[in-house]
């Protein structure tokens, strides 16, 4: 059965933003409403499920209106529904599904359920068209992954981390360091200003494409540890500028490690952290001394946090067949399978 | 009851994960503290490889809660740490009392819903990789677990 695709709503509840998208004939973006939550997670250092789903329920309605009266449509204009169904926080994940589902029953229209991490790769879509093979670095708060793609809406992850997300080591670093939340883009801007002077250990991980960033988590908190206990004077900067370095460098080599063996016609940055300026022009550089025959293509900065034009874009390419009404999140999806 | 082991590098912990595993029984809860970097995950991840876990144990601090089926019994690994200073239903309890092995991470943060009886395991840093795993409980049948951990470690 092949589906209407020409007028796409889209609904992405899996963290922190409650974000609404409406797509066109899968080229114009009519709107994309991100009410972000970061304010109020500032206060504890992280994300409140909860709260999250909490505020996703204020948040969801206003951004849904927003969006209609943005793109001068109504429900009635709208073809199919795309929903985040996983990974991300279940409580959260359940507001935008029971969202879809509300909208679906009212206007019959049918909904797809799609995985988030897909959205992040698809957020690529709108600054270039993609050529498979590709290889693409998904890298956030939750996900450190490697996926092949070697056609239209397929996914192989080939690596991934073993332990934490390398967003999360950010945020964790950051708050070792004393830093707010989220600890990414404040450690980017440090780095810039400091010296990678401390050694930061390379980890070695089982599997030729996976990550481990627990490690480096540790050696930092570790060496701010004895700095304070020496009573040494030390900069964050620096600090930030070791750590950073030493991650940009892994998530680089496993890239290069990877294209040696699959031969590729693009390589896509994806995900959060992928709005980390020393990564976005590393890995560009990189890869194109080795590879000049490789397209490097980076999201647009605003499409590298969660959104849901991520999402509509991904529904647009996506072969999934609609859902029936009894579908339900899965925290823990896998992309592929 | 208090037990304190010292844990000289990261493969003395994962022997004692790998020796709780084989202890666990539907409905265990392990709560756990220690500083980042401390050794929680590395744990939870040789507990759930004893399990008979092949999936690769990750940490759940951006999910909250990760689920494991395929184990001798289902693993639940719940990481408080981004829940610090709030109050409220989370909806944990069919897996903190649940038919499988709850392990919760910064268990702080959820005193307030955890039952009365639990093993508790507090990590303290030493060195860069020596650590203190301190193993207590106030309930029999935890009490009777921990004396076999101690058997076995020996």
């Amino acid at each position: 059965m092949s589906l209407d695709k020409s007028m796409i709503l889209a609904i992405e509840t899996s963290c922190d933003e409650t974000s609404i998208a409406i797509l066109k004939d899968g080229k114009e973006l009519l709107a994309n409403i991100v009410s972000s939550q970061i304010d109020t997670h500032k206060e504890y250092g992280g994300v409140i499920p909860e709260v999250a789903s909490r505020l996703h329920v204020e948040n969801i309605n206003i951004c849904l209106d927003e969006a209609l009266s943005k793109a001068n449509v109504t429900y009635k204009d709208i073809t199919l529904i795309v929903v985040t169904k996983g990974p991300g926080l279940i409580g959260a994940l359940h507001v935008g599904l029971q969202a879809a589902k509300a909208i679906s029953i009212a206007y019959d229209i049918p909904i797809i359920g799609l995985n988030h991490m897909a959205g992040h790769i698809y957020s690529n879509r709108y600054v270039s068209e993609l050529k498979f093979p590709l290889l693409c670095l998904i890298v956030s708060g939750g996900h450190t992954e490697l996926v092949l793609m070697k056609e239209e809406y397929d996914f192989e992850i080939i690596g991934e981390t073993l332990d934490d997300a390398v967003g999360e080591a950010y945020d964790k670093v950051a708050r070792v360091l004393g830093l707010a939340y989220p600890g990414g883009p404040i450690i980017d801007r440090l780095a810039k200003e400091g010296q990678p002077i401390y050694d930061v250990p390379y980890p070695k991980v089982e599997g030729d494409y996976n990550f481990s960033f627990s490690g480096i988590k540790t050696a930092i908190l570790n060496l701010v540890t004895k700095l304070n206990n020496r009573k040494e004077t030390f900069k964050n900067e620096d600090i930030a500028a070791s750590f950073q370095d030493q991650v940009i460098n892994i998530l680089v080599d496993k890239v290069l490690l990877a294209l040696e063996k699959h031969q590729v016609k693009q390589v896509l940055l994806a995900g959060g952290v992928s709005a980390n300026s020393k990564l976005r022009e590393v890995i560009k550089g990189e890869v194109n001394k080795k590879h000049p025959d490789i397209e490097v293509i980076i999201p647009p900065l605003w499409c590298c946090t969660d959104n849901a034009a991520m999402m509509a874009m991904a529904g647009f390419y996506s072969n999934n067949e609609p859902e029936n009404l009894d579908f339900g999140v899965d925290p823990n999806l896998v992309l592929g399978e | 009851m208090e037990v304190k082991l010292q844990i000289k590098n990261e493969q003395e912990t994962d022997k004692l994960g790998l020796i709780v595993a084989e202890l666990v029984f539907a409905g265990f809860l392990i709560v756990m503290s220690g500083d980042l970097g401390a050794g929680k995950t590395r744990f939870a991840k040789s507990l759930g490889k004893g399990l008979g876990i092949d999936k690769v144990i990750k940490s759940p601090t951006f999910n909250i809660l990760r689920v494991y089926e395929e184990g001798r019994l289902p693993f639940y690994h719940i990481d408080a740490y981004r829940l610090e200073g709030m109050v409220q239903d989370l909806g944990f309890e069919e897996f903190i009392e649940g038919e499988g092995v709850c392990l919760i991470e910064w268990y702080k943060y959820l005193e307030y819903m955890l039952p009365n009886e639990y093993l508790k395991i507090d990590i303290n840093i030493v060195s860069d990789n020596e650590r203190e795993f301190i193993l207590s409980s106030n309930s029999p049948k935890y009490q009777s677990a921990i004396k076999q951990v101690i058997k076995q470690w020996k």
